[in-house]
């Protein structure tokens, strides 16, 4: 479902969730002078010009901050769990949970500066969310 | 140009951007008032403004119908045209911008100008919330993902935030203050000083919520909430609110208080998801303090009273550094001591603050209006001595700060 009825997602990010029903995280990056940005906006910020088109991220990045959240924010989350920024290494930040190598959430033994690549948490009918683990 | 000499004080050099119009017609905060605090049963958020409304117009030497600007926030849709019609006003000049608990230092800014270029006289700046009688403070997942239309499940926020179950606000300044941490070596102890000398203060406001001194172990021994960030790390959440009016010199002279002049005010914003942040560690303070000291033509040093808004023990930290107290990741090391608490370097948070005194969802209006008290000497027991220029830091959602300067003649 979407704000018009096409798949899941708004008019700017639907193809960006269909990358991820198939595990690929993807960036806008613009043709021009090689920004990357991310969430998509119609036109490159940092030129404002040229045309931008997704392309597939390396996955990887770091961990820019974090934090242990140790209250209850939704019904599917149990605390403790690690919330944090991950600065890919194409440039953006992304707001993200941070998982172990197995999937299940982490609690310590991940600081600032740590290497992350990016999982992918299954949400059933609505496209995987991408969370990170230590890489 | 109308003379302003602070007595007691170096002369300072006019900035060298200052606004003529401001100058043309001096502003001052001539009432100030309280909405009942804590939490408060009997009234409706429209009836506290108005009570705390006439109370700060009397104190100003005015009376309700003199008031021809309002300035609301969080009063509901068009607050402004709510809050006005309440009060029988027909106001030529409104604001109701939502800049978030920041809105009220941004509304000095405005009504200032609104005030010298003469689109209006008297500006009434008004906020009241209920919010812990009608227990209507929740967690929310990462900020709101609310379009004009009302909830809307692709909201950017619902898509790319509020999955991740980051608690909100908590989770963006737990973000910062990790980094902060990580960065130049802030500690917990450092956040939790800023508790403690907020409490120090409460013990000397009957209006206080908190009354007893927190120590240091109490703040670090509180539960965790969002890490690096625990339950005394957070402030209150109270109902109440406050009234200020705002106007010029000869529209203050019959004022049964000393009117307190507006030197400066600046203010900023820079994201609403905090993955947008270009910098965590640094924020729109800096441009709001920049632009409120150079109008106001003085710097840090000059301060006397220092209210920062503490939602959020790092919240002071940052200020400290946003406002040239202290360079960019010294707030830690400054607070250190007890530079902010009675008797210290920076008297700070001179009401006991978000953290002790009274958090009411948006705290920006209270802190005018102790600083407002604090310039006229009528703090009481927490009264800082010889207190000649204060300054208002606000903090709105994340990412907004304003800043007023106020000073007396």
């Amino acid at each position: 479902m979407t704000d018009t009825g096409e798949g899941y997602g708004d008019a700017l990010t639907r193809d960006f969730w269909a990358a991820a029903r198939e595990e690929r995280l993807v960036v806008q990056r613009c043709a021009s002078c090689g920004h990357h940005q991310f969430y998509p906006r119609p036109f490159c910020l940092e030129c404002e010009d040229g045309e931008v088109g997704w392309v597939d991220a390396a996955g990887t990045g770091r961990v820019y901050s974090l934090t242990t959240v140790h209250l209850k924010v939704t019904p599917d989350l149990e605390p403790p769990y690690i919330v944090a920024l991950v600065e890919l290494d194409e440039g953006p930040r992304l707001l993200t949970r941070l998982v172990d190598e197995d999937g299940s959430p982490l609690v310590d033994g991940v600081a600032i500066g740590d290497r992350v690549s990016v999982a992918w948490h299954d949400r059933g009918e609505d496209p995987p969310l991408p969370i990170f683990r230590r890489a | 140009m109308f003379g302003f000499v602070r007595i007691g004080r170096p002369a300072t050099p006019r900035p060298r951007c200052a606004l003529s119009i401001e100058f043309a017609r001096p502003v001052y905060i001539a009432g100030v008032a309280e909405t009942a605090l804590g939490e408060v049963h009997d009234q409706t958020e429209l009836s506290m403004v108005a009570l705390a409304a006439r109370e700060a117009l009397r104190e100003a030497g005015l009376r309700i119908r003199d008031v021809d600007g309002v300035f609301v926030n969080y009063m509901g849709e068009q607050g402004s045209v709510q809050v006005g019609e309440y009060l029988g006003l027909e106001p030529r000049y409104a604001d109701s911008s939502d800049l978030g608990g920041a809105a009220f230092e941004a509304f000095v800014h405005h009504a200032m100008l609104a005030v010298a270029a003469g689109r209006c006289e008297v500006a009434l700046i008004a906020y009241a919330s209920r919010q812990r009688s009608k227990r209507a403070r929740r967690v929310a997942a990462s900020g709101s993902g609310t379009s004009v239309y009302g909830p809307d499940p692709f909201h950017l926020t619902e898509q790319f935030m509020s999955p991740y179950g980051a608690p909100s606000p908590i989770g963006a300044f737990a973000l910062m203050a990790a980094r902060h941490m990580h960065e130049y070596g802030t500690t917990r102890e450092q956040l939790a000083e800023v508790a403690v000398a907020a409490s120090h203060w409460a013990a000397l406001n009957p209006k206080a919520w908190r009354q007893e001194p927190l120590t240091a172990e109490d703040v670090l021994g509180s539960r965790p909430i969002s890490d690096p960030l625990h339950r005394h790390d957070c402030c209150l959440v109270t109902d109440g609110g406050g009234v200020v009016v705002v106007t010029h010199r000869d529209r203050a002279r019959d004022a049964r208080s000393t009117p307190i002049r507006v030197l400066g005010a600046g203010e900023g914003h820079s994201y609403w998801h905090v993955s947008e942040a270009r910098d965590i560690t640094r924020t729109a303070g800096y441009q709001a303090a920049a632009d409120a000291f150079g109008m106001a033509g003085v710097t840090a040093r000059d301060v006397d009273v220092l209210e920062p808004y503490d939602a959020f023990t790092i919240n002071v930290i940052m200020h400290l550094e946003e406002l040239g107290f202290c360079g960019p990741g010294e707030g830690g090391a400054f607070v250190e001591g007890g530079a902010l608490r009675p008797g210290g370097a920076l008297p700070s948070l001179t009401s006991g603050g978000g953290l002790s005194y009274c958090h009411p969802g948006a705290l920006g209006v209270l802190l005018l209006i102790e600083a407002v008290r604090q310039l006229r000497g009528e703090a009481g027991p927490r009264q800082v001595p010889d207190a000649r220029i204060a300054v208002a830091h606000g903090v709105g959602g994340i990412s907004v700060r304003s800043t007023v300067v106020l000073g007396v003649d």
